[in-house]
């Protein structure tokens, strides 16, 4: 284990540091302390490398994150794991706006809530949110899947295309085009696999699934007023 | 037509209005027979003060002038020597602008990067990603950091010789943008995670931060991702030039690209192009004067686009302060869009040479702006490259002769001093006297 003061010895040597990894590096797991907060922390890392945050951090971590995992135990601000493509990113508490936006790959767990925009365009990341996301989670989102264990806020979904939403608790309205699909057995299969890998006490059925209608993929002035 | 009524009285000539001219009257008349509004691509047609209303005076007794050809007159630019351990270094003060693969064919994007390189300047990604025909034919690449993130990848940005995160675009400030679905082939839609044929919409801002205190740690993320050896660009478009240069330069940003109201676009609506931002002129003073403000200029080094189109241009650019320019269209038209020689075929479109401008619809009879593979083929990239290497040197001696006629050796030595304006618009807007007297609106002793 390798113990990183991110107070003493600054981000620049922090992320320089993990970059420096590759696949072949005995240093695979690594703990950094006095994160007390800051922003990017462990962006752009591209190595099979476990790291753990201990303390909240600020913006972007984990940000375009690939191949690592990154366990934060405390709560996470906005946009982390933005766009990551691979690896695993779990948050411990709660986490602000934007999590997992744009992600391509890889897994985001959140044990906490989810604040608003959680999903926000993504493109393949799978997200498992213990708790509630905020409103207008999933706007835009284009593929990949959702999972929800509490409650989602309002416009969940709005102008998605392809992403799977999968919400056990109440939905408190859905955005634009989003509407209730029909839960079919591969989607069970999809879940059952997320829920494991998340470490999330839920059985798939429970849940219920939400995705495109698919009205607004091509413009038709009719639907302007959904716009 | 007679001349005369019916009683023998003279006709007045019949007279066309002014307020409801052909033009309005045909759009009223598309509107109603559609119920949307159009979309078409390129920037304002519409006239506005530009560059044709300065003119320089060149040298005279007190300012004596650089001999052509003979004595040396600099074009060389560094961008992004703020904070970047590799800035990038060009031949000339003309870069690229941003256009996306997607909007563009993979060969137009290739000749872009071809035409670049060899004139010693950059080209730049766009919303779509970065192609490796675009990566491998471009010396200098700027990648596009765009709300849609479309292709956005670590591997990628590492790749690029510059970032620039792209706030706002001078053809639609405050807009989005909408890849319609003919022109999502497998590859494009690929690149974007998004299916085949389905009409791929631009978010109109960035969908995990607002505002220039997000911005400022955006900008930190990238630089540690990229461990800070690239200069990161700032994009606004011409809205409030004075305050977005300011914003961006207190974020962080090594370069501001400031892109007016004449900077094209792939597809917006025509009431947006022609109705929502300023003149690149009018954007030119008081970015300017946010640098010189914050003891910034030269500093962060400011791009211009929109409406450039010759040495010219680019020359009164630089004299009002900016450090290089950007071509979009122009560089299009350059490779061979609305090209004369396929009239015939624009004709079919109901359109004509020079005035085609349904880039989104992605029936380009040039090859340019489409991803049709049989239109592709009428489009060489390594000619279309050659042809912008030939457009950008000739811009480049343009502003050359400019420049040694007013006897700077270097083109940053161009100044607002050696201008004048034409009209009360332009003299206003450039701060430059109006020609024949040594005043201009809004400067004193009136």
């Amino acid at each position: 284990m390798q113990v990183f003061d991110l107070e003493a010895e600054g981000l620049r040597a922090l992320n320089e540091t993990l970059h420096a990894q590759n696949a072949q590096t005995n240093q695979t797991s690594w703990e950094i302390v006095n994160a007390k907060g800051s922003h990017a922390i462990a962006v752009g890392l591209d190595a099979p490398i476990e790291v753990t945050v201990k303390g909240s951090t600020g913006y972007y971590c984990g940000g375009m994150n690939k191949q690592a995992t990154i366990n934060v135990h405390g709560s996470a601000g906005p946009g982390v794991g933005e766009n990551m493509m691979s690896g695993t990113i779990i948050i411990e508490g709660d986490a602000s706006q934007y999590a997992g936006a744009t992600g391509h790959g890889g897994l985001l767990v959140i044990k906490g809530n989810a604040s608003s925009r959680c999903g926000i365009s993504m493109k393949g990341i799978d997200i498992v949110v213990h708790g509630n996301i905020g409103h207008m989670s999933a706007f835009m989102a284009q593929s990949g899947n959702l999972v929800v264990l509490g409650d989602a806020g309002d416009a969940l979904g709005d102008s998605c295309y392809e992403a799977r939403l999968f919400v056990r608790g109440t939905v408190k309205s859905l955005g634009a085009d989003c509407e209730k699909k029909e839960m079919r057995p591969e989607h069970i299969e999809i879940l059952k696999d997320l829920l494991e890998r998340a470490g999330a006490d839920a059985k798939p059925e429970e849940f219920s699934r939400y995705g495109s209608a698919r009205n607004l993929y091509n413009f038709d002035v009719d639907n302007a007023s959904a716009y | 037509m007679n001349d005369q009524d019916h009683k023998g009285i003279p006709r007045t000539t019949p007279r066309q209005s002014a307020t409801f001219s052909q033009d309005v009257n045909s759009d009223i008349r598309r509107a109603a027979a559609t119920g949307i509004y159009d979309i078409r691509g390129g920037g304002a047609k519409r006239r506005v003060p530009n560059f044709d209303d300065l003119l320089f005076m060149g040298a005279s007794i007190s300012r004596y002038p650089l001999e052509g050809y003979r004595e040396k007159c600099d074009t060389k630019v560094t961008l992004g020597t703020r904070f970047a351990k590799n800035p990038i270094e060009l031949d000339i003060p003309i870069t690229i602008a941003g256009m996306s693969f997607g909007a563009l064919s993979g060969p137009a994007k290739e000749a872009l990067g071809r035409g670049a390189s060899a004139a010693g300047t950059s080209t730049t990604t766009g919303d779509g990603g970065m192609t490796p025909e675009e990566r491998g034919h471009s010396t200098k690449l700027v990648y596009q950091y765009l709300p849609s993130r479309y292709g956005m990848n670590p591997d990628d940005l590492r790749k690029a010789d510059a970032i620039e995160i792209v706030v706002g675009q001078g053809a639609k400030p405050g807009g989005g943008g909408m890849l319609l679905g003919q022109k999502i082939s497998d590859r494009v839609a690929e690149m974007r995670n998004l299916p085949k044929g389905i009409d791929q919409r631009s978010a109109c801002r960035h969908p995990d931060w607002t505002g220039p205190d997000d911005l400022e740690i955006k900008i930190l993320e990238l630089r540690e991702i990229t461990g800070w050896r690239v200069p990161i660009y700032v994009k606004i478009a011409g809205a409030r030039p004075y305050f977005d240069t300011t914003l961006a330069v207190k974020a962080g940003a090594d370069v501001v690209v400031l892109d007016g109201m004449q900077g094209g676009t792939a597809a917006t609506q025509d009431v947006f192009i022609e109705h929502v931002g300023q003149p690149t002129l009018a954007c030119i003073r008081p970015a300017v004067q946010a640098l010189q403000d914050l003891g910034m200029h030269r500093e962060v080094q400011l791009v211009i686009s929109g409406g450039i189109r010759s040495g010219a241009d680019v020359a009164k650019a630089l004299a009002l302060g900016a450090d290089a320019v950007a071509i979009g269209t122009a560089a299009l038209i350059a490779l061979g869009d609305n090209d004369p020689k396929w009239e015939e075929e624009y004709n079919k479109l109901g359109t004509t040479a020079g005035a085609y401008d349904d880039w989104h619809e992605g029936r380009d009879p040039a090859g340019i702006t489409t991803q049709d593979p049989e239109l592709m083929k009428r489009f060489n990239p390594i000619e279309g490259g050659r042809r912008l290497k030939n457009y950008l040197k000739v811009m480049t001696l343009e502003a050359q002769t400019i420049a040694r006629a007013c006897g700077k050796n270097h083109m940053h030595n161009l100044e607002p001093e050696d201008l004048v304006a034409l009209t009360m618009e332009a003299a206003a807007m450039a701060q430059v006297p109006l020609a024949g007297t040594n005043w201009y609106p809004g400067k004193g002793n009136f």
